[in-house]
């Protein structure tokens, strides 16, 4: 480690010095400070240092076929909602690779991917704390024309603490192959279907520290991926099998787990359409059986529906992957009304119909249970998308965007969101499911070359529930919402916004709010500042379907970025 | 020495951003890094192929997901085509949408009509080695070399853009 940090730091130095013919840096640099103030209303607590900073400078130094790259870290203390146990500065990640066109080698850290990642992700989520970046070495080979090959073996991130790397308990080790057949048999170069496959291995080991239980030390993940083409069309699937896993998670069973996922696709000028299908049972993979939450997952299950922008869509009800189980369908249209029609306009009008419905898989009972229970329990057996009656989630949104002319545009979407709160556990003050409609309309208007405006408004209601308590109807959660939003921006450096959330319905009168939140940002080239004031709601932020609970909070926040 | 070496590295990373802010002035002193990512088709593409057009190329990172992204590069979209006439660039735009979202940038793109090199960074093996912290964020790589880099977009961001696409051709002239 020392060694290392040398080196890296002379490289760095003297490539600084002379660049040209010394190697080329990469890199970037954020900063994230709050200051906070207590707000009782909404549960904000200022924090014993009242200020908080969390700081991250990425570098990375190229040279030839050598690389090498660090991230230091710093959290003086954290920001909110971020994992407790970071803390300190130092080395957050850092390694030394070797590239030609055949061999491509890591030491150290790495992010990497098997197929969709659905046995094995690693990555980085900034703005959630996520990074269970591996740290040990990875292999990949180009040996032949559309062969790819690549392996691994490592330990994976699981914490920074007091400036340091926290690796998780178990080791995790991999072999992923992938061919693009048309590139490999000259034979079938002209082939009309352009074809892809692919196959994965992931195995994991963790002590057995259990002393009731006889644990499988070794647990293996494996599966197959294919890719299709013709013309406009093309078709993905992947499987794959997890072998029994018990853990915290599963309840210490011993069933095995997979993990399915088909995407087919149709594309042409102006009209696009997806229709995607996901099972999975039991696949939490984790390289510590004993964790929960997101800490030490090994693989990512990618949830089957639309990723939301607009503030009360994206971040009041969303949907988390339920790694024991669930079943999920999906369609997507995007149709683009032709330009010069009557409808169309003289820019084409997109037009975006998505539905998404996830429902828990089937569990039946007759899987093996009984005297042999405390030792290998299987309580129940499954089948790739048997469907289960349990509705989890379900989503029907529309969207509409007319630009009228040089300077104005409008977008008008209409989401229908239903979450069931009893299994993906959003909110403490519903029951059951909340069936939630929402209306957004944005619009835009261009001043002159520099100047412009952008304004949302978004309005949310939920449906209504029984009270026993009172024996009245009321609205669940916190009830209906209103949202404003207006963007001053002057380009190139300048963009001013002020947003008003208001939770007008909500069903306790002292409750309804105004969370006020100004910001202003100023960007030159790769820079950028942007200082927000204000109060936010407590929630689930979430990021690619992988979610963190952020408290309410009431202060300043100031951000730079820097990259170079 | 652990802190010693930390001070160190620090100490370095500060002398290569000054030294950095210094030459980006006189443009072009950082090469494209060579990644591997995949070409919509899910082919393997190494990104310093992007660096093989005669000309200035333009790299935009976005996903499906990010409306200003999605603004700037449907605004680009209707000038493109006199872009390329004017000055000979070509577009790559780099999704960073994972796997809850790779499946729509193909029929996204098509649904739109956009006619740029998309590539997919899935990932974020190249968003990281371009040291791109959020999308939007755009480059423009002349002969190999990154001569231009801006974070955000806000209308009219393009119009710097083009101006600066206009300046690099007619220094190449």
């Amino acid at each position: 480690m020392k060694k290392f940090l040398l080196t890296l730091a002379v490289a760095c130095a003297t490539t600084a010095m002379a660049q040209n013919d010394m190697g080329n840096i990469t890199g970037n640099l954020e900063s994230t400070f709050q200051y906070l103030r207590n707000d009782p209303l909404i549960d904000a607590n200022q924090p014993p240092e009242k200020a908080l900073i969390n700081s991250y400078a990425n570098i990375f130094y190229t040279k030839g076929k050598f690389s090498a790259g660090a991230r230091v870290e710093s959290y003086l203390p954290r920001i909110q909602g971020y994992p407790d146990r970071f803390d300190g500065t130092g080395i957050g990640f850092r390694y030394i690779g070797y590239k030609t066109d055949f061999i491509d080698l890591t030491i150290g850290n790495f992010y990497e991917q098997f197929g969709s990642g659905m046995i094995f992700r690693s990555y980085e989520q900034r703005a959630l704390g996520y990074d269970n970046a591996m740290d040990g070495i990875r292999l990949k080979l180009n040996p032949y024309k559309g062969i790819r090959i690549k392996g691994f073996w490592g330990k994976q991130r699981l914490s920074f603490t007091d400036g340091r790397i926290i690796n998780s308990a178990g080791l995790v080790r991999g072999f992923d192959g992938e061919m693009h057949v048309n590139q490999t048999f000259e034979k079938l170069k002209d082939f009309p279907i352009d074809i892809m496959i692919g196959a994965q291995f992931v195995s994991k080991y963790q002590e057995d520290d259990n002393d009731q239980l006889i644990l499988p030390e070794n647990v293996g993940a494996y599966g197959g991926r294919i890719g299709l083409r013709y013309k406009g069309f093309y078709l993905n699937g992947e499987y794959n099998i997890k072998e029994n896993d018990p853990s915290s998670d599963n309840g210490y069973i011993y069933n095995n787990g997979h993990a399915a996922l088909i995407n087919f696709g149709y594309s042409r000028k102006g009209l696009g359409i997806v229709l995607s299908a996901k099972s999975t049972d039991n696949m939490s993979f984790r390289s510590d059986r004993t964790k929960d939450l997101q800490d030490a997952l090994i693989n990512f299950l990618p949830p089957t529906n639309k990723t939301h922008t607009y503030n009360l869509v994206a971040t009041l009800y969303p949907y988390a992957t339920q790694l024991l189980g669930e079943v999920g369908y999906q369609a997507d249209i995007i149709y683009t009304v032709p330009k010069k029609s009557k409808i169309g306009g003289k820019y084409g009008m997109p037009i975006n119909i998505n539905y998404s419905i996830i429902n828990g898989s089937v569990q039946s009972g007759d899987g093996v249970s009984g005297q042999d229970s405390t030792q290998r329990l299987r309580p129940y057996s499954n089948t790739p998308f048997a469907t289960s009656t349990s509705n989890y989630w379900h989503d029907f949104n529309v969207q509409i965007k007319r630009k009228f002319n040089k300077k104005f545009y409008a977008i008008g979407s209409y989401y229908n969101i239903l979450i069931n709160n009893d299994v993906i556990k959003v909110t403490d003050d519903a029951k059951g499911k909340i069936n939630s409609h929402i209306g957004v309309l944005e619009m835009g208007y261009k001043i002159n070359r520099k100047h412009s405006l952008r304004a949302e408004f978004q309005a949310l209601f939920v449906n209504d529930v029984y009270d026993k308590a009172t024996g009245q109807e009321v609205a669940q959660d916190k009830g209906n919402w209103a949202t404003a939003l207006i963007e001053y921006t002057i380009s190139p450096n300048w963009f001013v916004s002020v947003m008003d959330q208001y939770n007008y319905g909500n069903p306790t009168e002292a409750n309804r709010i105004h969370y006020i939140v100004g910001s202003v940002g100023y960007v030159k080239g790769a820079t950028r500042i942007m200082g927000t004031y204000g109060r936010q709601r407590a929630g689930l932020f979430c990021v690619g379907g992988v979610c963190r609970f952020v408290p309410a909070s009431n202060g300043l926040t100031v951000t730079l970025t820097q990259s170079f | 020495m652990r802190k010693a070496g930390i001070g160190f590295l620090a100490f370095a990373l500060v002398f290569a951003i000054t030294s950095f802010t210094f030459t980006s002035d006189e443009g072009g002193t950082k090469s494209l890094p060579s990644v591997d990512i995949q070409n919509v088709k899910g082919e393997a593409f190494n990104t310093l192929d992007i660096a093989n057009h005669e000309g200035p190329v333009i790299i935009s990172f976005w996903a499906t997901w990010c409306s200003p992204c999605k603004r700037e590069l449907n605004t680009i979209a209707e000038l493109y085509t006199d872009w390329q006439e004017e000055t000979g660039v070509e577009l790559y735009a780099v999704s960073i949408d994972d796997e809850r979202t790779k499946s729509r940038v193909e029929p996204y793109i098509n649904a739109q009509g956009w006619e740029y090199n998309i590539l997919l960074d899935s990932n974020f093996d190249f968003k990281r080695a371009m040291g791109v912290n959020n999308v939007p964020h755009t480059f423009i790589v002349m002969d190999g070399k990154i001569v231009y880099s801006h974070n955000n977009y806000a209308p009219g961001d393009e119009d710097a853009l083009y101006d600066k696409l206009l300046e690099l051709t007619a220094d190449a002239e």
